[in-house]
């Protein structure tokens, strides 16, 4: 099966202790690699305020991976997501090659400016 | 004088112009709430192709980013978005 690139992006909740968190982060992690998927980059964004209160909080721990897996993993993780009641929300992305250039390039830090074309 | 309230012109005087042809944007990124703030009004509403001027290809790719960040709660969906 021909791996595509993803990225997905959950918000835990914030009632959690850092060491739960991280627990969370971890188990969702061990579970694509599990399933042969090569994670790329990994990005936690922290405790964010969120813009409207999810499960009635106002505050939420952003955290984003971002793997190259075959398609069908993606089934069992958001299941896993769905089981998981310490995640509030999920977001998974397939990424085309626009996509993945861009992200390229922000980890290189090219993506500043907004006149230097901030998205290739 | 025209009665009827005359639609919101931002940007009336300038040719209208394609902001992402120009700069180059092929991909518009979801995880960027400030980036997408400058597409939307207001009340955090997506605006029309005919006062940014954007094409139909962008005002897609921006549509679908400004949803995905909604769904992350990056961006509200109603509410005075600070401009």
């Amino acid at each position: 099966m021909s791996q595509k690139q993803y990225e997905t992006v959950f918000i835990l909740t914030p009632v959690l202790s850092d060491v739960q968190t991280k627990d969370a982060v971890d188990k969702f992690k061990k579970i694509l690699t599990d399933n042969g998927s090569e994670l790329i980059h990994e990005e936690s964004w922290g405790l964010k305020k969120l813009a409207y209160p999810i499960q009635g909080k106002g505050t939420g721990f952003y955290h984003l991976v971002e793997f190259t897996a075959n398609p069908d993993v993606i089934a069992t993780l958001e299941t896993e997501y769905r089981r998981d009641e310490r995640v509030m929300r999920f977001l998974t992305i397939a990424l085309d090659k626009h996509a993945i250039a861009y992200n390229e390039r922000k980890r290189k830090g090219l993506v500043g400016k907004k006149q230097e074309a901030p998205a290739e | 004088m025209s009665l009827q309230n005359e639609p919101l012109d931002k940007n009336q005087n300038r040719k209208k112009y394609d902001r992402f042809k120009k700069a180059g944007i092929k991909y518009i990124d979801y995880k960027d709430p400030n980036f997408l703030l400058k597409l939307l009004n207001e009340q955090g509403k997506i605006l029309p192709r005919r006062l940014t001027g954007t094409s139909l290809k962008n005002q897609r790719k921006v549509a679908q980013a400004v949803k995905r960040a909604r769904h992350i709660a990056l961006l509200p969906y109603v509410g005075d978005s600070l401009k």
